[in-house]
């Protein structure tokens, strides 16, 4: 008995042991953040460790090993590829401001605006000649406030992929999209018309090109063409059509789009033969093989007389952090070394979206044409707006696009979402 | 917790005048002060270098105070107490402290850091190339033993030495195909992993020009360029493009005459604004009501109906003539033993309209998380199946405590089954478990992955898109905190002291009333 209690007493006195230090931790946390941010800002002098950290989500760590290895092995320093794989954008701001993160980040052009607000990444010099090696919408994407601000290596967008089996032409507008879907389910050959994620709250990314071509908007322009966070257009009597065009497509109308499609039945669905259109990205291509269905990819039709279907633009980045421990080495790699066809290449080897270099794109589509086909369709796209204000727009979008598939009203809920968002925005 | 340990503490510890030393005895003593003192070790350097001095302190006296707690004969109740004790500080006392004096910050997106460190981010954001200046290419070189960059104009090939001084011409110098520098007499060229091995000082190394600085791009390139934002200490503003930028404390701000701001703030103290935003902001408090009312519908809800089927599935187990107990409780543990993340997601799509299993078995058409009844239902129904089992493994335990004497004794009084049940069965489970019914209550009133994984708040009426019929508070005030513009940690923090008040409130007064039942079975 009592040797138990020793025993006991070891555990918990080595759990004390453990909190010991948990414990006095707690004057660390507000003095910690600003004590290292300035001894990795004010005092470079500090011996160069010789080690490059980036950072990435589990898809590319792969591809990218063997190119930061060559890398390393050329500068003469160890560089580590980390694998980040929930949250990266919040993970990598908060892991910054302590001083434990990474020199590199690899991320969504989107982030830009959230990232430049909390100091967390520098401007990438390009020169010109880099710069003409991307299509213009990817250096246009990744620049804000006039800086570049990341290397772009892929674009990616979403199209309309078919079965061709099951419809052998491509539709000109979204009317004859519906009528062919609707066709073949009234002849039991499909379950669903159209295979669009919209779920109960929405799912703004995929719907934005319906509601383009219908005619809505998200933003108005500053005058040098970035979208104007001030003037949030959802509410404007062009989207609130947009709104009933999307009703119309929706549960009480053709059917086309509804609630109980979601992010996670989507793709299955199409690749199952269940639906004859899909509307999705590149990301959804390897299940889309795996079903073994004959398909094409073309750009998602307009409605008839109807404005461009502009999907959005998302563009995967190399980030430089600001407050990284070796950021000489971090740009020598971000401005000089990704942006190299082969590392383009490889990227779209470990998880196939369309390279942004235009050379390293003409390459993959000579023995992969579906990467030029998304590049295409994405061709007059709308770069995902970059500005922190486009947060606030996300989710009262995707609600009021519920809202209205399940059959509500198209001004009510356009004016609720503008409301929503201008009372976030304070606008 | 609290109460745990001072339990464990009480019954473990018996006073003892003196105690025989042992091998273990002896063993754990080494064992515990080795780790103590490597603790120290490894925490030191870091802090130090941080200049932390007073968290070092901290950990200098709570390593001494351990080994010294250990290493002497007396104390011995506070040998048992400490590391409850040092528990409590760690995971209780120090998080509620830390929220709550976050709460009085506008810690958040745009206001993560310190002022210096914004005033960094805006010059370095603002540095753009001088115009027409040459794309140079870097070779890094050392004259003596300080660094200096070697430039090489692109188009001219002219070849110029630049260090803290200034651009000095280099004769003599020879170019390689790509720009680089190979030989340079006088200078001593650096190979690249001598250059990478310097980084620091190359990041460091600006040289003057005319125009703004040169300074590296990389190892292999060198950009002229100068910040468009400048800050001056002596107007505490960012001036530049034209404008010019005051620092406003209250906002973390740098903010201009027409009161806009430039991205990059700073956290800065905001005192009761996050609490009084709380109180008057209309989409917080035109809706705290209704969801309130829910919230407590869910917690209550969620708690009776756990508690009725798992005790329901305990007493029909605990009948004498019970066969296969044994199989029976394993497989109603199964939902408990299940990682609640992945359950909860495939409840979600079983409850999908047209793919659903549930519509699929039962032949409906029911759209259950399309419409606010049949969402909460399905809520409620998800949430009682995965808390059941621990209800049932409780109320079993508690069984077993109550001897079969007394409701024996019942039904020799001529007492039915049920009212053995009701007035001798259940007021003494109730005694043992009614704390736990309180601290379920309390946990499934903030019972976020319930909500955010399976409705996600909704369904959401098209007029008021910000609450949903299923959101509790803190799935509302999540969203309102982190999904609308970005995360706001100070807001959120504030919101965390609400609900910690409310359900401390709550919680208080059943515990009292607990007691007062305790009075009357004890």
């Amino acid at each position: 008995m009592r040797k138990r209690a020793l025993g006991v007493a070891a555990l918990t006195s080595l759990a004390l042991a453990a909190t010991a230090c948990g414990g006095s931790q707690p004057g660390t946390p507000s003095a910690a953040p600003s004590g290292s941010a300035a001894a990795s800002s004010s005092a470079p002098a500090d011996k160069g460790s010789g080690k490059l950290v980036i950072w990435a989500d589990p898809n590319r760590v792969k591809a990218l090993k063997p190119f930061a290895e060559q890398f390393g092995t050329e500068n003469g320093v160890t560089v580590e590829v980390k694998e980040i794989s929930k949250d990266n954008q919040q993970t990598f701001l908060t892991a910054s401001q302590q001083g434990s993160g990474p020199d590199i980040m690899v991320g969504a052009h989107d982030w830009i605006g959230n990232l430049v607000q909390n100091g967390a990444i520098d401007p990438v010099n390009l020169t010109d000649a880099q710069k003409a090696a991307f299509p213009e919408i990817a250096i246009k994407a990744v620049t804000f406030d006039g800086q570049v601000m990341a290397a772009p290596y892929a674009v990616e967008n979403i199209a309309l992929i078919r079965n061709t089996k099951l419809a052998p032409e491509a539709p000109a507008t979204l009317e004859d999209m519906v009528k062919k879907g609707k066709e073949l389910k009234a002849a039991g050959k499909v379950k669903e018309v159209l295979c669009l994620p919209v779920a109960q709250k929405g799912d703004a990314f995929h719907v934005y090109p319906i509601f383009a071509a219908g005619g809505g908007s998200l933003f108005g322009t500053t005058a040098s063409g970035d979208p104007d966070p001030k003037k949030v257009l959802l509410g404007s009597p062009d989207s609130v059509k947009a709104f009933g065009k999307l009703k119309e497509l929706g549960e009480k109308g053709d059917g086309a789009l509804k609630t109980s499609i979601t992010n996670e039945n989507y793709v299955a669905s199409f690749a199952g033969g269940k639906c004859a259109f899909l509307i999705s990205g590149p990301w959804a291509m390897g299940d889309v093989k795996k079903g073994g269905i004959s398909y094409d990819i073309t750009p998602v039709p307009s409605f008839k007389d109807g404005k461009p279907a502009t999907p959005f633009v998302g563009v995967q980045s190399f980030f430089v952090a600001s407050k990284g421990k070796s950021k000489t080495l971090a740009q020598e790699f971000v401005a000089n070394y990704v942006t190299n066809k082969d590392v383009a290449k490889a990227l779209y080897a470990a998880d196939p979206r369309p390279p942004a270099l235009t050379e390293a794109l003409q390459e993959v589509g000579a023995t992969d044409p579906d990467a030029g086909k998304f590049m295409d369709a994405g061709k007059n796209g709308l770069p995902m707006p970059a500005i922190p204000e486009m947060q606030a727009v996300w989710e009262p979008f995707g609600i009021a696009e519920a809202a209205v598939v399940k059959g509500g009203d198209a001004a009510k809920a356009a004016e609720a979402a503008q409301k929503a968002i201008d009372s976030s925005l304070k606008n | 917790m609290s109460l745990d340990v001072r339990a464990a503490a009480g019954s473990h510890a018996p006073p003892r005048p003196r105690r025989e030393i042992t091998t273990a005895f002896l063993v754990s003593r080494v064992v515990v002060l080795a780790v103590a003192a490597a603790l120290l070790v490894y925490a030191a350097p870091p802090l130090v270098a941080a200049g932390s001095w007073p968290a070092l302190v901290v950990l200098g006296l709570a390593t001494a105070a351990i080994a010294y707690l250990y290493l002497t004969r007396r104390f011995i109740p506070a040998k048992y107490l400490i590391p409850g004790t040092v528990f409590l500080i760690a995971f209780q006392v120090f998080p509620v402290l830390y929220t709550v004096s976050t709460a009085f910050t506008n810690f958040g997106d745009g206001h993560r850091g310190d002022k210096q460190a914004a005033i960094t981010a805006i010059e370095t954001g603002s540095v753009r190339q001088a115009p027409g200046s040459p794309e140079y290419s870097l070779t890094t070189a050392l004259k003596g033993d300080r660094l200096v960059f070697l430039l090489v104009d692109p188009k001219t090939k002219q070849v110029q030495a630049g260090d803290p001084a200034g651009l000095a011409p280099v004769p003599g110098a020879q170019v390689g195909v790509t720009g680089k520098v190979l030989r340079a007499p006088g200078f001593t060229v650096l190979t690249a992993p001598q250059a990478a091995a310097r980084a620091q000082q190359i990041a460091a190394l600006a040289v003057p020009t005319r125009g703004g600085l040169i300074k590296a791009n990389g190892l292999s390139r060198a950009v002229e360029g100068r910040s468009a934002l400048v800050y001056d200490a002596r107007c505490d503003c960012v001036q530049g493009e034209g404008d010019r930028w005051k620092a406003d404390e209250g906002q973390g701000y740098f903010v201009n005459a027409t009161g806009a701001h430039l991205a990059q703030g700073w956290q800065v103290s905001v005192g009761f604004a996050n609490f009084s935003r709380v109180l008057t902001n209309p989409t917080i408090s035109g809706y705290f009501i209704g969801v309130f009312g829910w919230n407590v519908v869910f917690a209550l809800a969620s708690v009776g109906a756990t508690f009725a089927l798992g005790m329901a599935v305990a007493l029909a187990l605990h009948h004498p003539r019970m066969r296969g107990t044994r199989f029976y409780r394993i497989a109603l543990i199964l939902p408990y033993a299940m990682p609640s993340f992945a359950m909860l997601l495939v409840w979600r799509d079983m409850f999908n309209r047209d793919f659903g299993l549930i519509n699929q078995l039962f032949g409906l058409d029911v759209d259950w998380m399309g419409q606010p009844s049949t969402a909460r239902f399905a809520v409620i129904l998800v949430n009682l199946w995965l808390g059941f089992p621990y209800m049932f493994l409780v109320t079993t335990g508690a069984l077993q405590a109550i001897p079969r004497e007394l409701t024996e004794a019942a039904s020799i009084d001529g007492a039915t089954p049920w009212q053995g049940f009701r007035k001798v069965t259940l007021p003494l489970l109730l005694v043992a478990l009614t704390p736990l019914l309180i601290s379920s209550f309390a946990y499934n009133f903030n019972n976020f992955n319930a909500i955010a994984l399976t409705s996600e708040g909704g369904p959401f009426p098209a007029e008021s898109p910000q609450v949903g019929a299923t959101d509790l508070l803190i799935t509302y005030t999540f969203r309102l905190a982190f999904g609308t513009y970005g995360a706001q940690f100070g807001f959120a923090a504030s919101i965390s002291v609400f609900i910690f008040a409310i359900v401390a409130i709550i919680s208080a007064v059943a515990f009292r009333r607990t007691r007062r039942q305790e009075e009357v079975y004890a």
